[in-house]
């Protein structure tokens, strides 16, 4: 039977790899042959999936040295040796094995308000939105983030800054800048032009580069950085 | 918003110098034309208020947009506290001025 020669990282960030071998299937996925080592060699390994068909963004790990989506990743496209190093996402705690701590990465989103406030009450009549307006095409176009961290992971700039925001939470500011129907929109302009804002991002493009689900969140930091800029001039913001 | 208006004067300075650092080059390739020497060099800048604003200028904004450069680079590379950078970065910026404008004071006053 032919096999897979399977490094695991193991423990916190003071761990280390640990050697498996699994069996090499014509048709299998990153996350299938974790889920064979945590059945058959070691049921103690801890990591984290729930959806397994690339919707719920929580199996993201590091594979082979680049972060990516364990469910829909084929091992024959990132492992044609046979050898797969896999590790727990870079740029966050590790909880333990292949399970990071995601807190710093949600506490992001926050900071940066991408939340959704909205301008009119439930007894008003609905504002209508024409799909082809620029903002809403913006905000459809950076929408369908599965909140999976791996261009958090990709980004140099939070390995370097640790408080920077990262591409997700921007890319989620972005559309909800882009909302129309959102009251608090000035507010996401003030989030993002703090400190740990867009102005941080180098738009090296290993973001986007790595989303598995085609987004670009480079590009929706350049929009922020040119609204703020706009708001700037104009003195609206302060 | 300090880092939105950083951001926004980087990105100005740069716009208001691109023809100042065309005209510099210009300004290099034509006086190198009948040789080098200091004497050609002063007896076309000295006493110029022209030239005197254009390098006052040419200084100012790239004291400027270089110092906001630095403080990045020291923000991501080092690990030194913000306030610490911030402190450093002034004291580029200020003697990036002095130093700058006592060449261009050097070269334009007669
Ligand atoms: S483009 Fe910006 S957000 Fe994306 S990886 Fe580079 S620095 Fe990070
Ligand atoms: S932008 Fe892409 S890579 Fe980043 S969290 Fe969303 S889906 Fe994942
Ligand atoms: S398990 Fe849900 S995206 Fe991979």
């Amino acid at each position: 039977m032919k096999t897979l020669d399977v490094q695991v990282w193991r423990g916190d960030e003071t761990g280390g790899f640990e050697k498996f071998e699994a069996p090499a299937q014509e048709n299998q996925t990153v996350l299938d042959v974790v889920t064979w080592i945590q059945r058959n060699a070691d049921p103690s390994l801890s990591y984290r999936f729930a959806c397994r068909v690339g919707m719920c963004g929580s199996c993201a790990m590091t594979v082979n040295g680049r972060p990516r989506w364990t469910c829909r990743t084929h091992v024959s496209r990132v492992a044609k040796d046979g050898r797969l190093k896999i590790e727990p996402l870079l740029n966050l705690p590790v909880i333990k094995d292949l399970a990071s701590d995601l807190k710093p990465f949600f506490d992001k989103w926050n900071a940066a308000r991408g939340t959704f406030e909205a301008a009119i009450k439930r007894e008003d009549p609905l504002v209508p939105i024409s799909p082809d307006q620029p903002e809403r095409a913006a905000a459809n176009a950076a929408i369908e983030c599965i909140n999976c961290a791996v261009c958090y992971s990709a980004c140099d700039m939070v390995g370097w800054k640790p408080s920077y925001l990262g591409p997700a939470a921007l890319n989620r500011a972005w559309a909800a800048w882009n909302d129309v129907r959102n009251d608090n929109r000035l507010d996401v302009l003030k989030a993002v032009s703090d400190d740990a804002g867009c102005h941080n991002c180098h738009s090296h493009q290993s973001c986007s580069e790595h989303c598995p689900v085609g987004l670009n969140p480079t590009l929706s930091i350049a929009g922020l950085k040119r609204a703020t800029s706009k708001a700037l001039l104009k003195g609206n913001l302060k | 918003m300090i880092a939105a208006k950083l951001y926004l004067i980087q990105r100005i300075s740069a716009l208001l110098m691109a023809p100042l650092v065309i005209a510099h080059l210009v300004g290099i390739i034509m006086a190198v034309q009948g040789g080098l020497t200091a004497e050609e060099i002063l007896g076309r800048t000295q006493g110029s208020l022209g030239w005197l604003c254009f390098y006052s200028a040419f200084v100012i904004l790239v004291a400027v947009h270089g110092t906001i450069g630095l403080r990045s680079i020291l923000i991501e590379w080092t690990p030194l506290a913000n306030r610490i950078v911030d402190a450093l970065a002034a004291g580029w910026l200020i003697s990036a001025l002095i130093l700058g404008l006592r060449a261009v004071v050097a070269v334009t006053w007669s």
